[in-house]
């Protein structure tokens, strides 16, 4: 079945552009990658997909109905959550917090339920809270325990990595976009994070659409990758597929010189 | 598909706010519409039936009272358009309000007043007085110079690299500040410049225009300050630095400007433009107190996002139209709707001009020039 | 100065000399300004302890010891002091004191030979009185120099000397200070508790303390203060440090303590002291309503008056009989749902155009707004219906059935304000720990995450704007009933700058924090129009305002008391820093402070 579907997007900035005729599609329970060189669109991509840019043509469907146009926030309760290829936490809320914060279009309760402590409200907060204990420890003993009432801020680079992926974790989604998560982190820690990125498929049951640069981390867990280059698809497939692709090694490397 | 920005989406759809803020913009489209075109009629015939339901008292518009109208809106505009400078000048380096710039305009006035009030005291105001003009001038630039250049010192510098609320909230305290230490200097009476002699404010005749000396001197005074500061912009180095510097303060800092100066640099021209600003207000209306600097600054701010923040052609233009906007609408769209004493609504057409504005369009009609760290 | 470097080891004479001056002008200067602005020899009518010390002495005393203090602080990086403070400090301070010191003289000469009265209305002979204690220019001139040079000694020495002893030394002076303010609460409570004679003890006739009363005071403060060194840090991080359940207990505690007082103290007050504190009340109202929008949701909303300003006009047309259009006289209490109703309603209506606007432009729209509401109130055109600048007059007072709350009895409104201040308490305390006050906090970090991680940011931030509207609507309806009419003059932007000075004093996003702030500083200062504990301060309190703002923003702007998110927020780097040195006791292990900076392009 069909999760994400995008026909022939195009995202123009002042004249240049950043996508254009994109076709792709996502399967339920897929992993896929999105790699390309720098600048290939593939940010632009998600923007584009969670609504934080309004495509210039095309059109997105997200279980069979257009989510284009539509605001971040509701295309975030339809089931589509993300990271930030730059981390972007909420550096002064607790770590707690900011996983509690996400799943706010889960939940109901406005003014009423707090300022009378309604059964209802107590119930909610309780469950958001045990939620949020539970998508933290997923990560480990890392972002739990008296980790939980810390500043996010105070968190290494790769925990801070972590807990983004909690945070969209929190909003229960079907589709999550992954930017970028292992950029910056060590050897160990990717190896780490890859057989995450796994158990979040079969544990979890999300599907996956992730940009990547870390070839190996590509190779380890898509059923399929997408290279982009300068807005376009140049290639789709499976890892060794797209790596012997003639296109691709020359969108990376550039032509071999007796071609020119 | 032609060159767009990033919110030109067709098919964004429409949540319950958009849509009131729509019911907002036709609503008020709707209002100026008809006040203008029950203006229209009553100019034609003043006893239509419009007329008789929302204004039975219309009488229509003199040809000559519509000019003085245009004439007082382009000379209070252009005033504005001193002290908007200084706003749009400082948004576009520092990228925050100085919503203490009206003050920085209060304390250019009130030199003028007080350096005047001397002139006059030793006769030398009537037997010289384009000198004392000059004087004052001067006196004004420096005093309100001097005002805003300590200003960026001791409150704006140390918070550069905070979040952009604290240096607004910061200067609004400048602002409560230099009224009440003005006030404590000066006392709270309200202080008269002298008359200007006779041959320089009597009323002369141009294109069939009345207009009274002293706002022809306004507009000379503002067009030529304006000229100055548009060739210190762009044509000189330090100018160009300030532009540099409103594009990527580091960058600007590792190609070899002194960043401090520039900044300070342009605080300092803000100031002096509001000194002119002062000098003007007072010739113009001859009475100053401690809270003169606070509508026309913030009418000025207004002034500055009508013509686009950080574009100083913007500024200047986005003046004019304001102090014709109040000027002219009260008049022309508010009394034949009904509205009595539309003098008083003055005010608050200029605040309604500028939730216009940012509704409609939220960079302005010139267009914003923001450094970069704004844009992103 | 040949005698002086035989005294002093030759160290102590280097000094910064740029430093020296910037700070010897800076004091020079201020002194200057102080005397040119009046607020000493309007000030001197105030005696702190009689005959001998003035409040005017006071604010013009102060300046010296400030400027030495600042001027000998050391710059501490990174925890490393570069050298140990000593003499060269406070020579440091003695100069700058001298060179403030020589300000004024300056100033006195100018006094004496120029008549400057014209433009500056304080250059008075008054002032010269003032400054030389009528003894003649010499002595005034060296009094002044000796004077500021070993005040200024003192403002160093505050480096140099134990903690234990600064303590004191602030703890007592501090203390002489605030009993002396406090002169008419305490001399209105003594006498509700039928203690005449213990205000007469400590006060002199003519007010202000009497020199015996001061002293030993002094040395009861002196030694409670260094008996209590130390503990009083050890109880606060006790409660800071308690676990959830032990902390709500205290909590609950304090807050009973505090309740307790509220109810009964007013009943011991005359009528001033309860007026002042229905002044507090009202404008404490006021500021946890903005708190909501500015310090939880981030929205800087200077029109705040507006929606005080529509609860006092709601109130006014539906209970007055001389409301001018439409008159139902009401009862307070069913008024009162109206003017929920009507706030909420403004709340959305000037909220939603603001809602999208980039920070900066909605505090300058909103406050657009907060005077178009005035100056429409004013206006001849809805002058018919809301009485023009006459306002609404005879507006009746809460007729409760047992009591009526009228402006006349000023204990009863402060009854009435306290209750809608619980309100507000609980409505700030309830929402914060929701998921409304979490989506809150996330939009004041990062709006654009906020929004991508499900937040409808749009609703979320009109809600905050709805509910500082009533809770402002309610402190207008009891300006009303306690004013008994309602003016637009009273609904002055100055309002809402005031309210935000005491927000941000008091430390933005906490509730204790605009407590203390609207009790410090409407409570000394007063507001806009009501007199404060000082009525001396009453031409100089806007000043002091903007001097507030500034310093706090500058200095501390998690304000007095800051929520430890503020602060945290405020000094992520020194957060870091404890972190580090702290070590392992709060966990955090190198690698991660190595990392710890927050990227700042999101703001």
């Amino acid at each position: 079945m069909r999760l994400l579907e995008i026909k022939d997007l195009q995202i123009t900035f002042g004249g240049l552009d950043a996508l254009s005729g994109l076709n792709f599609h996502i399967d339920k329970g897929e992993i896929v990658s999105v790699i390309g060189p720098n600048g290939a669109g593939k940010t632009t991509f998600f923007n584009a997909i969670s609504g934080l840019v309004t495509p210039t043509d095309g059109d997105m469907f997200f279980e069979g109905e257009s989510i284009v146009g539509l605001d971040p926030s509701t295309v975030t309760s339809l089931g589509i959550a993300r990271t930030f290829q730059n981390v972007r936490l909420f550096p002064n809320m607790t770590i707690l917090e900011n996983v509690m914060v996400a799943q706010h279009c889960r939940t109901r309760q406005l003014l009423y339920g707090a300022l009378f402590q309604t059964r209802a409200f107590k119930q909610e907060e309780r469950e958001i809270r045990e939620r949020a204990e539970e998508i933290l420890g997923f990560f480990g003993h890392r972002l739990v325990g008296y980790r939980m009432d810390q500043p996010a801020f105070a968190l290494s680079y790769a925990n801070r990595r972590r807990l983004e992926i909690a945070r969209a974790m929190a909003t229960q989604p079907q589709l999550l976009l992954l930017d970028e998560p292992v950029a910056g982190m060590n050897p160990i820690e990717t190896a780490e994070l890859t057989a995450l990125i796994g158990r979040l498929r079969s544990e979890w049951g999300f599907t996956i659409v992730m940009i990547e640069h870390d070839m190996k981390v590509v190779k380890d867990v898509s059923d399929r990758v997408v290279v982009l280059d300068h807005g376009v698809p140049i290639a789709q497939g499976s890892y060794d597929e797209v790596s012997n692709n003639p296109d691709v090694v020359e969108a990376y490397l550039g032509r071999p010189v007796e071609a020119r | 598909m032609s060159a767009h920005t990033i919110s030109t989406n067709p098919v964004k759809r429409l949540i319950s706010v958009d849509r009131f803020l729509t019911f907002i913009r036709i609503f008020l489209v709707t209002m100026i519409v008809v006040g203008f075109l029950a203006f229209i009629w009553q100019q034609i015939d003043a006893d239509n039936p419009f007329a008789r339901w929302r204004n039975p008292g219309a009488r229509g518009l003199t040809g000559d009272q519509f000019k003085g109208l245009i004439v007082s809106g382009l000379s209070q505009g252009s005033m504005y358009g001193l002290i908007a400078l200084g706003y749009s000048m400082v948004y576009g380096v520092l990228g925050f309000i100085n919503f203490a710039h009206g003050e920085v305009f209060m304390v250019g006035a009130m030199t003028g007043f007080i350096a005047s009030d001397k002139f006059q005291a030793n006769g030398m105001w009537e037997s010289n007085f384009l000198l004392c003009l000059a004087l004052i001038i001067v006196m004004a630039i420096f005093f309100s110079t001097f005002t805003a250049v300590v200003m960026e010192r001791v409150a704006y510098r140390p918070l550069r690299s905070s979040p952009r609320l604290i240096p607004l909230i910061t200067s609004i305290g400048v602002s409560f500040f230099i009224q009440n230490f003005v006030l404590g200097l000066f006392g709270p009476a309200t202080k008269s410049y002298p008359r200007l002699p006779e041959w320089l404010s009597k009323q002369r005749s141009i294109f069939t225009f009345e207009i009274a000396g002293t706002r022809l001197l306004v507009l000379a005074v503002a067009a030529v300050s304006m000229t100055a500061l548009w060739y210190f912009v762009e044509r000189t180095k330090t100018g160009k630095a300030m532009r540099a510097v409103a594009e990527d303060k580091e960058i600007a800092a590792l190609m070899g400007i002194d960043v401090n100066r520039t900044i300070v640099t342009t605080f300092a021209v803000g100031g002096a433009m509001a000194g002119v600003g002062g000098i003007l207000w007072g010739l113009m209306f001859r009475s100053v107190t401690h809270m003169t600097g606070f509508l026309p600054g913030v009418k000025a701010f207004t002034a500055a996002v009508v013509g686009g923040i950080g574009n100083l052609g913007g500024a200047m233009a986005g003046g004019i139209s304001l102090g014709s906007a109040e000027s002219i609408a009260p008049l022309i769209i508010l009394e034949p709707l009904g509205v009595p004493g539309v003098s008083q609504l003055k005010d608050a057409v200029a605040f309604t001009v500028l939730v216009l504005v940012l509704l409609f369009r939220p960079s302005g009609l010139f267009g914003e020039r923001l450094s970069s760290e704004d844009r992103a | 100065m040949s005698a002086a470097a035989a005294l002093l080891p030759s160290s102590a004479l280097h000094q910064d000399w740029r430093k020296v001056f910037r700070w010897g002008l800076i004091c020079g200067g201020s002194l200057i300004a102080l005397c040119l602005v009046g607020m000493p020899v309007e000030l001197d009518r105030r005696e702190i302890v009689e005959r001998y010390l003035s409040l005017g002495y006071v604010s013009v005393l102060l300046v010296p010891i400030c400027a030495g203090w600042v001027a000998a602080t050391q710059i501490v990086l990174e925890g490393f002091e570069s050298r140990k403070q000593g003499l060269y400090d406070l020579v440091t301070g003695l100069l700058v004191g001298v060179l403030g010191g020589g300000g004024l003289s300056l100033l006195m000469v100018a006094l004496d030979s120029w008549n400057l009265r014209d433009p500056l209305v304080n250059w008075s002979p008054k002032l010269l009185r003032f400054l030389t204690y009528e003894n003649g220019m010499g002595f005034g001139a060296g009094a002044w120099i000796i004077t500021c040079g070993v005040l200024g000694l003192a403002g160093a020495s505050l480096h140099v000397v134990p903690r234990v002893v600064r303590r004191v030394v602030a703890i007592v002076l501090m203390g002489l200070l605030a009993l002396s303010v406090l002169e008419s609460a305490v001399s209105d409570l003594s006498e509700g508790f039928r203690l005449e004679w213990l205000a007469d003890l400590i006060y002199a006739k003519k007010g202000g303390l009497t020199l015996t009363s001061a002293l030993v005071v002094g040395i009861v403060m002196a030694v409670v203060a260094a008996l209590t060194d130390g503990r009083v840090k050890a109880v606060t991080n006790r409660y800071r440090e308690m676990e959830g359940m032990e902390r709500q207990k205290a909590s609950i505690v304090l807050f009973a303590v505090v309740a307790v007082l509220c109810i009964v103290l007013p009943i011991f007050l005359g009528k001033i002291m309860n007026e002042l504190l229905a002044n507090v009340g009202i404008f404490l109202l006021l500021a946890l309503g903005l708190n909501i929008v500015v310090g939880l949701a981030g929205l800087l909303d200077l029109g705040y008056v507006a929606f005080f300003a529509v609860g006092g006009y709601t109130t006014a047309v539906l209970t007055s009989p001389n409301s001018p259009w439409f008159a139902p006289e009401l009862h307070f209490g069913v008024s009162l749902i109206f003017v929920v109703i009507f706030a909420a309603i403004v709340g959305l209506i000037i909220g939603a155009p603001v809602i999208r606007m980039r920070g900066d432009y909605l505090a300058i729209v909103t406050l657009g707004f907060g005077e178009i509401i005035r100056l429409l109130f004013m206006s001849d055109w809805l002058g018919p219906y809301f009485g023009g600048a006459q306002g609404i007059t005879n507006v009746p007072g809460v007729d409760l059935g047992f009591a009526t709350v009228k402006g006349t009895d000023p204990r009863s409104v402060f009854y009435l304000v306290l209750f809608f201040c619980v309100i507000a308490i609980y409505v700030s305390w309830r929402l914060q720990a929701s998921r409304l006050g979490r989506a809150w906090m996330a939009i004041r970090e990062d709006e654009q995450v906020a929004e991508a991680m499900g937040i409808n940011t749009v609703s979320a931030k009109l809600m905050a704007f709805v509910v500082g509207a009533v809770l402002a609507a309610f402190s207008g309806a009891v300006l009303a009933a306690k004013v008994g009419s309602i003016f637009p003059t009273s609904f002055m932007i100055l309002v809402s700058i005031i309210i935000l000075v005491v927000v941000i004093v008091g430390g933005m996003g906490n509730i204790a924090g605009v407590l203390v702030g609207s009790v410090v500083l409407i409570g000394v200062l007063g507001g806009p129009k009501q007199p404060g504990l000082l009525q001396e301060f009453q031409n100089f309190k806007l000043l002091i305002y903007g001097i507030l703002l500034v310093f706090m923003m500058l200095k501390r702007p998690e304000g007095l008391v800051p929520s430890a998110r503020r602060s945290r927020e405020l000094h992520q780097d020194e957060f870091l820093q404890d972190a580090w040195l702290k070590g392992d006791k709060l966990g955090i292990d190198d690698d991660e402070i190595e990392t710890g900076h927050v990227e700042e392009e999101s703001r």
